[in-house]
């Protein structure tokens, strides 16, 4: 028998067949659909005619646009409403599923499709969303579309996709107290480069790998894209399965058996070959820091920011004196000596319930530092703010000096109200460190939860460790 | 979608690696509903001085004119005007999947984009747009950098069919593209339409499905 992997297995089982040029014609089993990338694909079916070929394939929700302070009178920025609006009238003319921006369930749509288990192992996930990676970590295959192929997908329940090719990402050991999920994508990310997977499907493995929970697990596939990775993916193990059962679109009782049965063989099989393999030890993996304005400008929080003369090859050069210039630092300042304006913790990367646990345990009665203007906790969904709230986390988070807010990207890219100033410096538990991503000149640093929460509490980055070694060292309470 | 054939245009260099889809169209631009009225805002942040926002009063998304320019950005210098070939460096939009980043192009009169590598989701948005990217070497394209810098007015000729690009000097450099692409890209083609004709075999594979896995079909 041949020896496949992963992606191998979850392609073959969605190829409806081969097109004459080689491609392959792809079933799509899940399409999660937000605001702002799909309008003109509803436009475009609607002026041919058009419907979608599986409604109940897709589950849509806003998140990218919403406000996240009181909703009570509906979204003030017009442009924005009407986006919104757009999508309730499509999905409403379309007879589509929408958790819509007042429904409980609403939320940052990579983390509304595993939350509801409308994402299930096994499945082809796709979005107008390059975070669609995230769903990987299910052991599903899912991609991000541009808005051309989600209109496809909405009237053909198929694209025509060319394979890519093979990768492993082996991360041994175990990682140290205190280093997570997050520091595992940007220490990786840091090794092989913003363009490293590009033209990739990277499954994740390793001791390090199968120790994550699945929401770590979540994490860790949201930053394949970072990568330069469509496809992000780690096989089903029982954890997996755990985490599946019980959710809204979870395979009924009568079901749960053969669905079971089935995803049993979603792992890359013993000696499968891949056509690039890297192997990363965990043990060393530290607290991670970006200093610049790609994902791979990345450092253990102990790093000092690079020298461009210590650099020989002149178009790096000119990329690292680029990004000092627009992050305003020195070559050869430690990265503890940041100092920072702004906390964001939330996206589709770090807003779920672990990561505000994370963070709230890290925080431990502390307060903000005074230096820093504006905090925020965004939390991914409705059902993650809800479960928060019942766990006291919203408190901790307000009495340290935190806004606690309603479910949506917000500052991860500043569509709403929510951004950075002119040269702000924010430690931001996102993804993406470009230039303006948080607010015109807005100077992001990407970390992971409980780093952003001890670099709210002293002001500039410190290494998490430096608080968890005294837990009971509470300042106030 | 426009069929590309060939071009003879005039090229504007980005002399930039990991240019990302949010430095060429801005966020708060993607709140329109439509496809077109990007291009004034193409490279937003770069092109202007001031900070660039989607009118909220009535003026039309886009809106741009009398905007102070920043006059270093590439764009922005007279001897590239009318510019339809855009070359820059490693991994040409990376980053947001936003299909906006064409549209932008697109609407600016980028017809287009040559690099060293390309960030796979935008290049596959790209086809579907009627916009041509191609990968040369990092050889090749330093050339067409130092000789752009030198010569004003520098324009290539791009042949689809043949799958070269032809510099003033005569020679051709040669670049890859798959099959299927290239056969859309050069006839215009409806893909949703091409799709359609696997109707049957969808159903097919649906229907077989349903027996293996039906909790896919459960809502
Ligand atoms: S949280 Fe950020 S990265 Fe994730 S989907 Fe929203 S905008 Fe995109």
């Amino acid at each position: 028998m041949s020896k496949n992997t992963l992606y191998d297995k979850l392609w073959d089982s969605h190829q409806v067949r081969e097109t004459d040029e080689g491609a392959s014609v792809l079933y799509i089993d899940r399409h999660l659909v937000h605001e702002v990338t799909s309008p003109q694909a509803f436009e475009g079916l609607r002026m041919a005619g058009r419907k979608p070929w599986r409604a109940d394939s897709v589950l849509a929700t806003p998140d990218h646009n919403v406000p996240t302070t009181d909703r009570s009178r509906g979204i003030e920025e017009t442009v924005a409403r009407i986006q919104v609006e757009t999508l309730d009238n499509n999905c409403d003319e379309f007879g589509l599923t929408e958790y819509k921006m007042d429904d409980p369930r609403q939320g940052i749509v990579h983390v509304v499709g595993p939350e509801s288990g409308a994402t299930l192992p096994g499945m082809t996930v796709v979005c107008g969303d390059s975070h669609t990676s995230t769903h990987g970590a299910l052991g599903a295959l899912s991609f991000g579309i541009g808005t051309s192929e989600v209109e496809h997908v909405l009237a053909t329940q198929c694209l025509i996709q060319k394979k890519s090719k093979n990768m492993l990402i082996q991360v041994g050991g175990r990682l140290r107290d205190g280093v997570s999920a997050k520091d595992m994508a940007l220490a990786i990310i840091g090794e092989i480069g913003t363009a490293g997977g590009t033209g990739y499907a990277i499954e994740f493995g390793g001791e390090a790998v199968r120790a994550l929970s699945v929401e770590g697990r979540m994490t860790l596939c949201n930053m394949t894209i970072e990568a330069g990775a469509r496809v992000g993916m780690v096989a089903v193990d029982d954890k997996t399965i755990e985490y599946v059962r019980g959710r809204i679109y979870a395979p009924k009782p009568e079901q749960w058996e053969q669905a079971k049965a089935a995803w049993a063989d979603l792992h890359s099989d013993e000696g499968a070959e891949f056509d690039r393999v890297v192997t990363i030890d965990g043990a060393a993996i530290e607290p991670q820091v970006t200093w610049g304005t790609s994902p791979e400008m990345v450092l253990p929080v102990g790093g000092t920011v690079p020298r461009p003369e210590d650099e020989a090859d002149s178009v790096k050069r000119g990329n690292i004196e680029r990004a000092l210039v627009y992050m305003g630092l020195e070559g050869g300042q430690a990265i503890t000596d940041i100092k920072l304006d702004k906390v964001f913790i939330g996206s589709c990367t770090n807003s779920r319930i672990e990561d505000l646990r994370d963070a709230a345990a890290l925080i431990n009665g502390r307060q903000v530092a005074e230096s820093i203007n504006q905090a925020l906790v965004v939390p991914g969904s409705g059902l993650v703010k809800r479960q928060a709230e019942a766990e006291g986390l919203d408190q901790v988070f307000t009495e340290a000096g935190f806004e606690w807010r309603e479910p949506g990207c917000s500052m991860c890219l500043a569509m709403n109200a929510d951004r950075l100033g002119d040269g702000e410096h924010c430690a931001s538990t996102s993804n993406r460190n470009f230039e303006g991503r948080q607010g015109q000149g807005g100077r992001t640093h990407l970390v992971s939860p409980a780093m952003a929460a001890a670099a709210a509490i002293a002001g500039h980055f410190v290494d998490v460790a430096q608080y968890m070694q005294t837990p009971d060292n509470k300042e106030e309470v | 979608m426009d069929a590309f054939t060939t071009l003879d245009g005039l090229v504007v260099p980005l002399d930039r690696a990991n240019v990302d889809t949010d430095a060429i169209i801005p966020k708060q631009f993607l709140k329109s509903v439509k496809r077109s009225g990007f291009g004034p805002n193409l490279f937003d942040e770069w092109r202007y001085l001031d900070v660039g926002e989607p009118d909220q009063d009535g003026v039309p998304l886009g809106y741009s004119s009398g905007r102070p320019l920043n006059a270093d950005f590439v764009l922005n210098q007279p001897r590239y005007n009318g510019a339809q070939i855009l070359i820059a460096r490693d991994n040409f939009g990376c980053g947001s999947s936003r299909e906006h980043a064409v549209w932008a192009l697109l609407d600016y009169g980028i017809r287009v984009v040559i690099a060293p590598s390309f960030a796979d989701i935008f290049y596959n948005n790209c086809f579907k747009n009627g916009v041509l990217p191609f990968a040369l070497s990092g050889d090749e394209v330093d050339r067409l950098f130092n000789e752009i810098e030198a010569s004003e007015g520098y324009r290539l000729k791009v042949d689809l069919a043949a799958q070269h690009v032809t510099l003033p000097s005569g020679e051709t450099m040669r670049f890859e593209i798959d099959n299927f692409r290239k056969a859309c890209l050069l006839q215009g083609l409806d893909e949703i339409g091409l799709s359609l004709q696997h109707a049957d075999a969808v159903h097919d594979y649906e229907t077989k499905r349903k027996q293996d896995a039906p909790w896919l079909f459960a809502s």
